[in-house]
């Protein structure tokens, strides 16, 4: 391999490098983004939550 | 991406038809292009009588500068449309299109120096119009985020960020025309005012190159716009529930 090649060789490397740091940054956010929908979720009632609220209280006695 | 009864987005039915297209069909595009772009450069296209391998990378630094610049300027259409219309998603349109031209750019100041290394024996040479206005160009939209970082979220920030993106634009033209008003003729001249200064398949290879990162551009352009875009409706979201 010449010099040439080597220094070529490096450029079209440092493209992909820096592109592929990009998408994995990217997809870090987006694991991150989705814990937090989880975690909202979470908090969110629900459907056995909104049909025991609907439910009317019994009286007792 | 703009919804169909968005009046913006009426006026520029082009720009709407493309945003609707799907990231996994952008991405895997991308992924067709950028390989075949490869393919032509290291086995199609024929090597320079006089730069010798060293030229290849030219196919790359040249599309990834161009693209830099094509995103420097919709991100001064997205301001100039904040400022103009009112347009509520144009100032995070803007600022990811910054983004974006940022990484090109810092792509662009890699690839050239690598290739300053091979041709003139030096990583960087002052001397050179051209490569140190790109470095005014790219040092100027870097601070377009000190700017926007140092001032609280709100149409205050919206506005300083679309003045500030606007100028820059200024910068494009002055980089552009930097080299061919230049006494010196140390980085060599790819576009003059008669057209391309080669043909055949090395105009071939250009052209693929070019589309293949313009294509990955504004594929990685609509991956960052979602993520932000999802960040913001989940923070609202947050607020409201809190």
């Amino acid at each position: 391999m010449t010099t040439a090649e080597k220094y070529v060789t490096a450029a079209y490397c440092v493209v992909f490098a820096v592109v592929l740091v990009y998408v994995l940054i990217m997809a870090l956010k987006l694991q991150r983004l989705e814990r937090e929908v989880d975690e909202i979720a979470e908090h969110l009632p629900t459907e056995d939550d909104a049909e025991e609220a609907e439910r009317e209280p019994a009286g007792v006695g | 991406m703009s919804s169909p009864s968005n009046p913006a987005a009426a006026t520029i039915p082009q720009v709407g038809r493309i945003s609707r297209i799907p990231l996994p069909a952008l991405a895997a595009a991308s992924l067709v292009l950028v390989a075949t772009a490869l393919v032509f450069v290291f086995f199609v296209a024929p090597t320079d009588a006089n730069q010798g391998f060293s030229q290849r990378i030219f196919y790359f630094h040249v599309s990834i500068a161009i693209t830099a610049y094509a995103c420097f300027a919709g991100a001064a259409w997205q301001a100039f449309r904040h400022l103009w219309k009112r347009d509520p998603g144009a100032d995070l349109k803007s600022y990811v299109c910054v983004h974006q031209g940022v990484i090109f750019g810092t792509l662009v100041l890699l690839t050239g120096s690598i290739w300053a290394k091979i041709s003139w024996g030096r990583w960087w040479l002052w001397s050179s119009d051209q490569l140190v206005l790109f470095l005014v160009l790219f040092l100027f939209y870097c601070a377009y985020f000190m700017l926007r970082f140092s001032v609280d979220p709100g149409p205050q920030r919206a506005n300083l960020s679309a003045v500030y993106a606007l100028f820059g634009v200024v910068l494009i033209p002055v980089s552009f025309a930097a080299i061919r008003l230049a006494k010196d003729i140390i980085h060599p001249v790819v576009f003059t005012l008669h057209g391309p200064n080669f043909g055949g398949w090395i105009l071939v290879t250009y052209c693929i190159a070019q589309v293949a990162l313009l294509v990955l551009a504004y594929t990685l352009y609509r991956l960052e716009l979602s993520g932000k875009r999802l960040d913001g409706r989940l923070r609202e979201l947050k607020e409201v529930l809190a």
